[in-house]
């Protein structure tokens, strides 16, 4: 601890003397309407890169991704609604996650701002899912939609995960020639369902 | 050895004519697509105001907010580690992953790793070192720093990429495409990732309430280099805590919009503890100077910058320039009041390196008052006796003219006659007019503002 204090000391004897007081920030929320948080996060989604489905079951949900990646031949769910055919609880290392194709998992909440879901160790069963995955499928009940930052930031309790990440459409990079490019460490493509989180049984 | 980035700079200028070009066009586009995004949020210059103040706040409470920081990680399971210097980091580090036997590591982008010239010292022990961002591993394989904050490649064309990755990746150099670039560059770092023995990653933000840290990627490397090895270590400046969670609502709402003009980076994860049992998290807590520029009155707002890279992207120097120019980890605007922090002989032109247009200042989302402490390490650098003696000259001779109207409307007539009685070889003397090498000197009226002005105004 003798590092702390030398680095506290030497912080101390240069601290500013005029001290600047700690502002309130508002929340700038504006919108009640959840129709119209919902319509705001599927717009914020599309711009980067994101695809919403609005559908009444999983059935529906699986047809989707099949049509769409008709040769996804590893399917890893973290999510009891739809089944794979890897089983996470049988993973032994988070780099055996290497060979998903297809990674689903339910989101914790989404922010209507930015079209983000906040996902955790809690939501990802391994955090390298949300990763290594070639393509992500997340499922969202609509009515976990916050309208920006502000309130989304003060509904996380940061005690109940090690980890956290506000996740925005697939991977990207535009370090090529200016040239956007998605899919480039992470998944190639992000396809969001809102479907109801299911009630469980009792 | 001083930094001449008058010469680095016309090297990249006269490289050829599409360089330059494509840098400005390409630094441009984010800085009008911050316009469009700033515009779209009416809470816009609130919260930059706001930004500004609890940067501002922390920074004067720093001893407070350190201590509260280092306590919530710890109770986490976070070990904490203090670094005063760039080498006791390096170190830290290094003795870190000895003691797990770690020699594979993976990086993601991290300005402190950068200013601490950690790649070598690791590697130079027989590390071998990944980057992980896109731009980084361009950089890396091109034995070049970063030349912007958040755009480490963008000096590069898709070209230079293509010959690089032919050269040491092996793909097709005729392949031309950043799509197929991108893809190549994601199959070769992919093994790396699994493999890794440790992850080393920096901080954009830390929270003194909850110990928490976070980054914000695009690529999402941040997080395979967090998820898969068991070590992960993370280098924090002393700058980056915040008080309290709520505050990042603010500073995430900022950061990528001021940056790249996107609603946010892809990814913004938080990291509160190990991952899991055997799992272990460190955190390298480094001063490296901040404490002593956080002593000096004029120069401490520097401090408040979250690396966003908007001063770069809209200063007219810059994107001529290209930031490789100015020498330094940090470049453009943000790095001519924080480069000469760490030797102010090294970097002493940089701040003569600046139209003084005050753009940088305009952007900035947490109101660092850039273009005022550029004016203000210029007289330091004078006062210090390390501006260029020609420069020292001409202000002295100018301070002279401007301050006496009489001489100064002598002198006003003499550049008349001066310019238009002198050949173009003596107006275009490399030595003595180094303005007009690659410039036209305007026209200049015979008539001054003062005898229109007399004339017509004055009755």
């Amino acid at each position: 601890m003798s590092d702390l204090h030398q680095l506290l000391g030497n912080i101390r004897k240069h601290l500013p003397k005029e001290k600047i007081a700690y502002p309130q920030v508002p929340t700038f929320t504006k919108i009640k309407d959840k129709a119209v948080l919902k319509q705001q996060f599927i717009d914020a989604l599309a711009l980067v890169g994101g695809v919403c489905h609005d559908l009444s079951d999983i059935a529906e949900c699986q047809q989707i991704m099949r049509d769409k990646l008709g040769g996804a031949a590893v399917i890893c769910s973290a999510t009891a609604e739809w089944e794979g055919n890897k089983t996470i609880a049988d993973v032994a290392h988070p780099r055996d996650l290497d060979d998903v194709d297809l990674g689903i998992i339910r989101a914790e909440f989404g922010v209507a701002e930015m079209g983000m879901v906040w996902l955790t160790e809690n939501s990802l069963k391994i955090n390298s899912l949300g990763f290594l995955s070639q393509h992500l499928a997340v499922l969202l009940d609509p009515d976990t939609i916050t309208e920006n930052m502000h309130t989304a930031y003060r509904q996380i309790d940061f005690n109940a995960s090690e980890y956290g990440c506000f996740v925005m459409g697939p991977s990207a990079t535009a370090d090529i020639g200016a040239t956007l490019v998605r899919g480039a460490q992470g998944p190639r493509s992000l396809t969001l369902f809102f479907l109801k989180t299911p009630v469980p049984d009792q | 050895m001083k930094i001449n980035v008058e010469k680095n700079a016309a090297a990249f200028i006269h490289m050829d004519d599409v360089h330059q070009p494509t840098h400005d066009k390409n630094l441009w586009n984010a800085r009008m697509k911050r316009d469009r995004m700033a515009a779209s949020i009416p809470e816009w210059e609130q919260m930059r105001d706001l930004a500004s103040q609890i940067k501002e706040h922390a920074l004067t409470h720093l001893d407070q907010y350190v201590k509260q920081f280092v306590t919530a990680a710890t109770k986490r399971g976070t070990v904490v580690h203090f670094a005063k210097t760039a080498e006791d980091h390096n170190r830290i580090i290094y003795e870190i992953l000895k003691s797990h036997n770690a020699t594979k590591i993976v990086k993601s982008k991290s300005m402190l790793q950068e200013e601490c010239e950690m790649a070598p010292y690791l590697e130079s022990r027989g590390i071998e070192l990944i980057e992980t961002d896109l731009g980084e591993r361009i950089q890396q394989l091109s034995g070049e720093m970063p030349s912007h904050i958040v755009m480490p490649a963008i000096h590069k064309t898709t070209d230079d990429v293509a010959e690089l990755f032919a050269r040491t990746i092996g793909t097709d150099p005729n392949n031309k495409d950043p799509q197929e670039l991108t893809e190549a560059m994601r199959n070769n770092a992919r093994p790396k990732f699994l493999e890794a023995h440790a992850g080393l990653t920096g901080a954009n933000f830390a929270v003194a309430e909850t110990g928490a840290f976070v980054v914000c990627t695009n690529e999402g490397n941040a997080d395979l280099t967090a998820a898969i090895p068991p070590l992960h270590i993370a280098s924090i400046g002393i700058e980056k805590i915040l008080p309290k969670t709520e505050d990042l609502g603010l500073f995430i709402r900022l950061l990528s919009r001021s940056a790249l003009g996107t609603p946010a980076t892809q990814y913004t994860s938080h990291f509160m503890g190990p991952r899991e049992k055997g799992a272990e998290l460190h955190i390298v807590l480094t001063d490296n100077g901040r404490s002593e520029r956080l002593g000096k009155a004029e120069f401490w707002y520097s401090l408040k910058c979250i690396r966003c890279g908007a001063c770069m992207n809209t200063c007219p120097v810059y994107r001529r320039s290209s930031g490789i120019a100015y020498g330094a980890t940090y470049s453009g605007p943000i790095g001519i009041i924080i480069d000469p922090t760490f030797d102010d002989k090294k970097y002493s032109e940089l701040p003569f390196h600046s139209s003084l247009c005050g753009s940088c200042t305009e952007v900035c989302p947490v109101h660092i008052n850039i273009a005022e402490q550029i004016t203000l390490w210029r007289q330091h650098m004078v006062r210090i006796k390390e501006s260029k003696p020609c420069l020292h000259y001409a202000f002295n001779v100018a301070g002279k003219l401007f301050g006496s109207p009489k001489w100064f409307r002598r002198a006003e007539k003499l550049g008349y006659y001066g310019l238009k009685l002198a050949p173009d070889w003596l107006v275009y003397n490399k030595t003595l007019n180094a303005w007009g090498k690659n410039r036209q000197m305007p026209a200049i009226q015979k008539e001054t503002f003062r005898d229109w002005y007399i004339k017509n105004r004055v009755k």
